[in-house]
């Protein structure tokens, strides 16, 4: 049976995204001629009542934040698309903008439409650089047709759409860190107050939305959210793209209805473990996101399920590990990640990192000593409580959950590891 | 920070100055767009780097203190200050490439090269860099040449067919 979706990805192969006569040609800008037929607040309430929940990583509700931007004061403000995408094993705006770049553009000018802003930024990572052209070109042809520019489809709405390049630094996926990398300076976080909400990019109003988030409000707009909210749970409506990757048979994007169960993800979606071996664990998005072992592949893939077992949907990875690898070592991969990707501004997240990857270091060798299990936890709580952004909020995620679902892996038996 | 024997290298010539110019003012010399521009230069730049003449040319050019254009280049992992190669190989190490046995992968690039992972070859040819995930890992272990994504490679022969690309 045909477990995945198509509402999110429908145009998938469908037209040349290297041309705007062919998107046209399927009925493509559908969705930026309804927006202008309605107000700001219709489309809000369409958002709301749809529920999309933000596909960067946080999960905060679109149309809430859609209609907080729109009600700050300000004649110029800023949307901005986050395609910085940095966190491991996650490739599903990669997908979007390879395969459907003119809907993101929809997205975004609906998103500015709504919002009341007259510049939109694309903030593209530079590991994907090789997707500048395509974007390059969406935008101008976009132009020449009259979809971006001044006074779009006589609506007297203007909007421009700017594109920007990251330069291999995950923090700059965080906003406020985004917005200093566009401003053209080094990425470090920026203190809240002021939100970026009000006072962001140049100082002005921004809001900032991630590809999928964009790609979402565009087809909602196109179809109506009939059909959309169709799809999931009562609680988590609607479907996501997975990025599914690791020690599974048939890596790649999948768009899937929330609800599947994660059994079903790895091995009707992705065919199974390679070479039929055993799944020992899987990290559901991405290096931010915490691991969960094989007894609880059965829990439904919705917000409030995974929450139950202290799992998250984050950006949609699904990262599937077999037993070949030990959790340690995992562990110490990501730590790894994380040492490399901190900007250092903050104490908890520069020290912490480089103390608690000492201990897993010992650990991996088997050489711990009494009490390391203990002070890396203790080191792990005070950075998701103390730490300045996200990053280090997050960068403990699979040691606590490690911890949690493999006690036996960290057991210490006369200073070695069993 | 900023390498010492950078200035000893004459890299900037008449004909890249030029070059350089022309991305500034592609970019109307606006000091927001200054990491792509940074970017644009080290791809055009021999050995693929940024050396103290050049961010002192791009500092004076674009009226932006030679501080901060260290700050930027000094932060951001794709943006280097001492010299790479003609030829970038970036093996990714994060954890999905890990997970699916980027260990072949790392021994066949480093002998079919004799270097070790964050060296370069003797003639400057080829340089090993380690580098996070680049959204490969539906390929993975994958790594990055100049740029180019090359992945699903698991064996010595299909490591040594992709460099034959780059002979
Ligand atoms: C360290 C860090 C990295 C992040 N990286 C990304 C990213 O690559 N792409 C993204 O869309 N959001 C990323 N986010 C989340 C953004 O801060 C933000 O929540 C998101 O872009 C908002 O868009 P959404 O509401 O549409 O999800 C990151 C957050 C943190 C703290
Ligand atoms: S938590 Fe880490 S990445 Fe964030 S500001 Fe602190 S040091 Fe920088
Ligand atoms: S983990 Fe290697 S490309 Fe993503």
């Amino acid at each position: 049976m045909l477990k995945t979706v198509s509402f999110i990805t429908e145009n998938f192969g469908k037209y040349d995204p290297k041309s705007i006569d062919s998107y046209l040609s399927i009925g493509g800008f559908t969705a930026v001629k309804r927006a202008l037929t309605m107000s700001s607040n219709e489309i809000i309430d369409m958002a709301k009542a749809a529920s999309i929940k933000g596909r960067g990583g946080a999960a905060y509700d679109t149309g809430r934040k859609w209609s907080q931007a729109a009600s700050v004061p300000g004649l110029n403000k800023v949307v901005i698309c986050n395609a910085d995408e940095g966190e491991p094993c996650t490739f599903k705006d990669r997908a979007i903008i390879e395969n459907d770049p003119f809907r993101l553009l929809e997205g975004m000018i609906i998103a500015g439409y709504t919002v009341g802003a007259q510049n939109g930024y694309i903030y593209l990572r530079e590991e994907y650089s090789h997707l500048r052209p395509l974007l390059i070109n969406a935008i101008a042809e976009s132009k020449a047709k009259g979809f971006l520019g001044q006074n779009i489809l006589g609506s007297g709405f203007s909007f421009e759409i700017h594109l920007y390049s990251g330069a291999g630094a995950y923090v700059c996926g965080e906003g406020s860190t985004l917005i200093e990398s566009i401003e053209g300076k080094s990425g470090r976080p920026r203190i809240k107050p002021p939100f970026i909400k009000e006072c962001g990019l140049f100082q002005l109003p921004t809001l900032v939305n991630n590809v999928e988030t964009l790609a979402i409000a565009a087809a909602a707009l196109t179809h109506g959210i009939d059909d959309y909210i169709a799809f999931g749970t009562e609680k988590s409506p609607g479907s996501k793209i997975i990025s599914l990757a690791g020690n599974v048979k048939k890596p790649g994007t999948y768009e899937i209805p929330f609800g599947l169960t994660i059994r079903e993800i790895i091995y009707d979606i992705g065919g199974g473990i390679t070479d039929d071996n055993e799944l020992k664990f899987f990290q559901l998005g991405g290096a931010s996101g915490s691991i969960g072992p094989a007894s609880i592949v059965d829990t439904p893939y919705t917000y409030e399920d995974l929450g139950k077992v202290g799992l998250t949907v984050g950006s949609g990875g699904v990262l599937v590990v077999d037993d070949r690898t030990r959790v340690i070592d995992f562990v110490k991969s990501i730590q790894d990640f994380f040492i490399h990707e901190s900007c250092g501004k903050c104490t908890p997240c520069r020290e912490g990192n480089r103390q608690i990857l000492r201990i897993v270091d010992r650990f991996v060798d088997g050489a711990q000593n009494p009490r390391d299990l203990e002070t890396a936890e203790r080191f792990a709580h005070i950075m998701s409580n103390c730490a300045f952004c996200g990053l280090g909020e997050t960068a403990q995620s699979t040691l606590l959950s490690a911890i949690k679902y493999f006690p036996e892996e960290f057991e210490v038996k006369g200073g070695k590891l069993e | 920070m900023s390498s010492v024997n950078a200035t000893t290298f004459e890299v900037l010539n008449k004909e890249l100055a030029a070059k350089i110019d022309t991305i500034i003012t592609n970019n109307a010399n606006n000091s927001t767009k200054l990491v792509g521009i940074l970017l644009e230069v080290q791809a055009i730049v021999p050995k693929q780097y940024l050396p103290l003449e050049i961010a002192a040319y791009i500092s004076q050019k674009m009226n932006i203190p030679l501080s901060r254009i260290y700050d930027v280049i000094s932060f951001y992992a794709a943006l280097s200050d001492v010299p790479r190669a003609d030829c970038v190989i970036q093996l990714c190490d994060s954890v999905v490439c890990k997970v699916t046995g980027n260990t072949v992968l790392k021994e066949s690039l480093q002998e079919l090269l004799g270097i070790k992972v964050n060296e370069i070859t003797a003639d400057g040819k080829y340089a090993l860099e380690p580098t996070a995930c680049f959204g490969a890992c539906d390929i993975a272990p994958a790594i990055r040449v100049n740029g180019r994504v090359f992945g699903h490679l698991t064996s010595k022969e299909k490591v040594k067919k992709v460099l034959d690309n780059y002979k």
